[in-house]
């Protein structure tokens, strides 16, 4: 049984605007994510035991104590994090961990990236070639191999993802995964932090410049810049504060971070299912909640083709699924389990760093009942996902409070 | 004949060309890159395996945007040869969805790279539809 001192919550939580913020820099974005959440949860730097700081494209710069340096240098261990797209998850663990440990009762995570016009993430391995040909690499390779042995492009590897779920199951096209785009652009016309909030119709979708099929341009996560913020408070702390901030606090119901165990295929493709499905199972577990109960969901949308394998994953739909839960309407916010309301990587834009706190942001303020126009009614449990390659995979179910 | 050498040293080259892994002796896994120990098992002992040189495709995407300097469109895949996973690109194809299809059945097939300064060519290899 667990005890209101075991218990973890969201005291206060904060997303910048996503999109591209010219006259910001990563220090100016964490520090308005921050200020947020403090003001959100009624506290204050010197309120904080711990800071769990994530940031991936200048992972060695240090980000926390830049952080502490624009807003209060308290001394406090600061731990930072640098765990693919799924950093910002993992930074909440840390927040999340040493709250429930005891070492301290409040801590603070945040995610911050600057990512506008960034392009592709990854490929281009391939140099010029030399002039004499030496092996090199794990592989001793001769040559760059991008694009002569498959992909190294996220596009690419995500395309793969979805076309093996295809494979395996059935019923997938380049429609219907477009169709899943046209969902998450319609969603994000409603969020006024997204990125891009232009509804997009399916025409338009498969119209746009192909990266790399079945994934178009707009079936791509968005590059851009935002930070996202949350304060942890233990049940017992938040017992000792004000009504207020208990009424608004949002229950962590559970918080999980697994890695991907060893598949026969994972070194030619990632895996991205097994340990999802891992952090999910012990998700629904450690909260008492199965996928029924949820009311919304945030996935990993960073493609169009990765949203199909995770509504399979987090057990949205039965196992092979997928395709008939996704064309039923399900998980448009009009359906049983509205996933991705905010518009998703792909419309709301994807920060990398910040988006395991963003998505926890977006359920939290459904289940405070604030999310203004795109308010799912009567939302009371929901749950958000990211996977980061390599991989890792965040899971953090979240509750209304009593 | 003009020297060869392997575009990745996991390509055996010669009369049969094919792929060769490095398996666990104890659980069978197969890794294209050495290993301390078995991801799988964590065994240590590993023995050369001659991967099939037909397969499956289970999964492709047809790259139309890459970075500097890699040409496109390719077509890369997951090819299932005989229950071992290979990455590679498709070859000998047209790279599009109505000639590249999931379950498609494909053999391996090498191809010149380059020649470098020395007169030594590159082999690099793909799938390519079986009877196509």
């Amino acid at each position: 049984m667990t005890s209101a001192s075991d218990e973890l919550w969201i005291l206060g939580i904060h997303m910048t605007k996503f999109g591209k913020h010219h006259d910001m820099d990563l220090v100016d974005l964490a520090a308005e994510a921050v200020s947020g959440a403090l003001a959100d949860g009624g506290v204050t730097m010197k309120d904080m035991g711990v800071i769990g700081a994530g940031n991936l494209m200048a992972a060695n710069a240090g980000i926390g104590q830049q952080l502490q340096k624009q807003l209060g240098q308290t001394g406090i261990p600061v731990y930072n994090v640098a765990n693919a797209c799924a950093t910002g998850a993992t930074a909440l663990r840390v927040a999340c961990m040493a709250v429930k440990s005891g070492e301290c009762d409040m801590g603070l995570a945040f995610g911050v990236e600057k990512l506008s016009g960034a392009g592709l993430l990854s490929g281009g391995s391939r140099k010029s070639d030399s002039t004499t040909w030496t092996p090199s690499g794990r592989y001793g390779s001769v040559a760059p191999v991008d694009g002569r042995i498959g992909t190294e492009i996220m596009p690419g590897v995500f395309a793969q993802i979805g076309m093996e779920y295809g494979h395996k199951y059935g019923g997938t096209s380049f429609e219907l995964f477009a169709k899943i785009s046209e969902k998450n652009h319609s969603h994000s016309t409603l969020n006024p932090l997204a990125a891009y909030s232009k509804a997009m119709s399916l025409e338009q979708i498969m119209g746009d410049v192909m990266i790399a099929y079945p994934n178009t341009r707009p079936m791509c996560s968005a590059n851009c810049d935002g930070a996202a913020a949350a304060v942890v408070v233990s049940g017992a702390k938040l017992k000792t504060l004000s009504l207020e901030q208990q009424r608004r606090a949002v229950k962590i119901s559970a918080s999980i971070l697994t890695t991907d165990p060893w598949e026969e295929s994972c070194q030619i493709l990632p895996d991205v299912n097994t340990l999802t499905r891992n952090a999910a199972t012990q998700a629904y577990e450690q909260a008492g909640v199965g996928p029924s109960d949820l009311d919304l969901v945030e996935l990993h949308d960073c493609f169009a083709t990765a949203e199909l394998v995770h509504y399979d994953n987090l057990m949205l739909c039965d196992v092979g699924g997928a395709v008939d839960f996704f064309n039923s309407g399900a998980t448009w916010r009009t359906g049983s389990t509205p996933v991705n309301v905010s518009g998703g990587l792909e419309s709301k834009g994807h920060p990398i760093a910040a988006t395991g706190i963003a998505n926890v942001w977006e359920v939290a303020t459904h289940l405070r009942g604030e999310a203004g126009d795109r308010q799912i009614s009567g939302a009371k449990v929901g749950l958000t996902h990211v996977i980061g390659l390599g991989s890792a995979c965040g899971v953090h179910i979240l509750e209304k409070a009593a | 004949m003009a020297q060869q050498i392997p575009l990745v040293d996991y390509l055996v080259l010669g009369d049969d060309p094919h792929l060769v892994a490095h398996e666990c002796t104890a659980c069978g896994a197969r890794f294209f890159d050495r290993r301390n120990a078995c991801a799988n098992c964590e065994a240590t002992a590993f023995a050369p395996a001659a991967i099939a040189t037909t397969g499956e495709v289970r999964a492709f995407t047809i790259v139309a945007f890459a970075a500097p300097g890699v040409p496109v469109p390719y077509v890369a895949a997951l090819v299932d040869c005989g229950g071992t996973s290979v990455r590679a690109n498709l070859i000998n194809v047209t790279p599009d969805p109505e000639h590249v299809t999931l379950g498609m059945k494909v053999r391996l097939a090498t191809e010149l790279i380059g020649t470098d300064d020395e007169g030594t060519e590159a082999i690099g290899f793909g799938f390519e539809p079986l009877g196509g």
